[in-house]
Formats: structure tokens, sequence, C-alpha cells
């Protein structure tokens, strides 16, 4: 029998495709709210809290895929350096707007609550002007990682409809 | 006749002494400019300009002569919670990509007496120029302790947001914004 993606790395993978849809959207709401908006304190609360818990995700995901074995790859050698690189930048993009994220909010050593369950502290302000800094990075990055991820759900679409192999079926579990 | 002559040309010189020139001690904080504003009509938000700096000139014989002139960097907004001090930087409010300076200048004082002043003269804020007044009055002029002299005032003033174009609606209790300033001046 052929090696599968464990289920754990399946299910991160799927529970973070939805995270970083729904991040980006929430994301580029919340920030025009009005003031008296009833998701005006809401909606950053819990777009924080989901994104911390999402960096927890991928950190154990990452170990996850360190000490597994993963089903073989499709393609050739271009291919499949170019399909690393990306996943790679993928994985840079997610940490970068963990941290990013995390430095807007605490700027001036404010912890951040994550659903009122703990708090994640803060390591205070590290550059001057970091909440605007850290904010233009996240807000750019967040663009690129959802044209990034875009190109990543339409090179799973190729693989399945024009190369028609696994690649697709694998992450779902379906082979 | 001579000793007229010298007497008037005295005089006039007396007369033509300038007022001394002042800078504003911002560099050892000696001067800050706050401003607050309602939170939904129930309590009062506080917060200031890190960054500004000034000059005025003044003379206690003759108040109304006076001028100033100060200049606010408006990225140095400090309500002392970044995410808010974010969103104040952002163009819901100052947009200090786009306005990074706000400018007052003094256009004529009329004094009150007691120390008292009003202080008319142009406000730049967000690309807006308006007249405004501000409420000032000396506190103290004087030698300091280290070989130098230095006079204070402190003034308030309160704008309306949307007079300068700011029209985030923060509610009807938050319509306008009161500005305090306090100055001291190092004598140059």
């Amino acid at each position: 029998m052929n090696t599968r993606w464990p289920r754990i790395i399946l299910l991160i993978h799927w529970v973070t495709a939805l995270a970083v849809a729904g991040m980006f959207a929430s994301g580029l709401w919340m920030v025009d709210l009005t003031y008296y908006s009833d998701w005006y304190k809401t909606a950053p609360h819990w777009h924080k809290s989901a994104g911390l818990i999402l960096l927890a995700l991928t950190l154990a995901r990452i170990v996850f895929r360190l000490v597994s074995t993963r089903p073989a790859a499709y393609g050739n050698r271009l291919e499949k350096r170019a399909s690393k690189a990306g996943h790679l930048f993928l994985y840079a993009l997610l940490l970068s707007m963990f941290t990013s994220g995390y430095l807007i909010s605490t700027a001036d050593g404010r912890a951040i609550d994550v659903f009122n369950w703990f708090a994640v502290p803060a390591l205070g302000e590290l550059i001057e002007n970091q909440e605007d800094i850290a904010g233009d990075v996240h807000f750019y990055l967040a663009w690129i990682l959802i044209v990034t991820a875009s190109l990543h759900a339409i090179a799973a679409l190729k693989h399945h409809f024009f190369n028609k192999d696994d690649t697709l079926k694998q992450m779902l579990r379906l082979r | 006749m001579k000793k007229l002559t010298l007497a008037l040309a005295a005089a006039l010189s007396m007369s033509s002494v300038q007022a001394a020139d002042y800078v504003i001690d911002s560099k050892g904080a000696h001067a800050s400019i706050n401003f607050k504003i309602q939170h939904l009509g129930y309590s009062w938000l506080t917060g200031r300009f890190n960054d500004f700096e000034g000059t005025f000139s003044y003379d206690d014989e003759k108040p109304s002569d006076a001028n100033i002139m100060v200049n606010i960097t408006t990225d140095s907004i400090d309500s002392n919670h970044a995410e808010r001090d974010k969103h104040l930087k952002g163009d819901d409010f100052l947009d200090v990509d786009i306005y990074p300076s706000a400018k007052f200048v003094s256009t004529k004082i009329v004094e009150k007496g007691d120390g008292m002043m009003d202080v008319m003269g142009d406000f730049t804020f967000h690309g807006v120029t308006k007249p405004i007044t501000i409420n000032a009055k000396k506190i103290g002029e004087g030698k300091d302790p280290w070989g130098g002299y230095r006079a204070g005032f402190m003034g308030t003033t309160v704008i309306a947001l949307k007079d300068f174009g700011i029209d985030y609606d923060l509610g009807p209790a938050s319509q306008t914004v009161e500005l305090e300033l306090h100055v001291e001046g190092v004598k140059q």
C-alpha cells in the first residue's frame, strides 16, 4: 500500500485553508467597521485569537511534517523543485503573518487575549512605530498570501484535471 | 535741544527693542501638547503629541506684540494604546502619511489682563487651515538655575473634527477635541 498523508497533517491543512480565506476576508472587513458597529470590538478580538491558534496549529504541523513520510510527488524535476519552493514560501508567509499580526497588537506591551481563554504576553516595542510598520507588513503580506494560496489551489486543480494524477486525491484521502 | 534729541532717541531705541525670542523647550520636555475627547459621552479619553517644536516671542510689557509658532509631527500621537494610535494615524483620522504635520501660527494676540490672553491664529491640521483662538495664560517667567531665562504659558482651545475634514463617527458626544498646550520657552 502506498504511503498516505497522515490524517493530522491533512486536518491542519484544510483548517488552514479555511482560516486563510476567513482571516483575509475578516481582516479587510474589520478595519473599516464603524465605531458603533456591534463587531467593532468582537471582530478584531476573534481575528487575533484565531490567528494565534492557527500559529500553534502551524507549528504542530511543521513538526508532524518533519517527522512523518509523505506520499509520492508527481511531476518532473523542475516541477517538483518549484513545488517545494512554493510550499516553503507558503509556510514563510504564514509565519510572517503571525509575526506581523502579533507585533501590531503587542507594540505597547499589551498581551493578546485568545478568546478570553488565555493571554499571549507581549515582547513590548521592539522597533519604533512598530504598530504602523507591522501593520503595513501584515496588510501587504496578506495580499501576497491570498494570491499565492490561490495559485496553490489552481496548481492542485491542474494536477487533478490536466495531469490526472493523485495529488488532490491524496489531500482528500481518497487514495 | 540736544538733550531732548538724545532723550527722544533713547526713548525710540527703547521702544524698538525687540520682544525676546524664545525656543520652546521640547528637547527638555518642559512643554506638552495634550488632547482630550469624550468617549461615548461617558468619560474623557486623553492623549498627546510627543513630537513638536516651536518658537515664540514675548515681552511682558507688551503682551499683544507677542507671537507664537508651533509645528506638530502628527505621527507622534500617543494615546497609550498602540492599536488605537495605529487607527488614529490611519486615514479615518489624522492620515499621517498625507498630512505629516500640523501647525499653528498666531496672527493676533489680545491681552485680557491678569496674564490672560486670546491667542488668535491659523491652525493647519489634516490639510485644512482655519482660524482658531487659544485661551492662554502666562504661568511665569524668570531666570532658571542654569544661567538661562525662561517664560511659560498654558493654553486651551476646542476644535471640531468636522471643521478639519475628519468625519469618522465617534458619536454625538465626541464631535470636538480639546487641545491643551503647555509651553516653556528658553530665551535665545
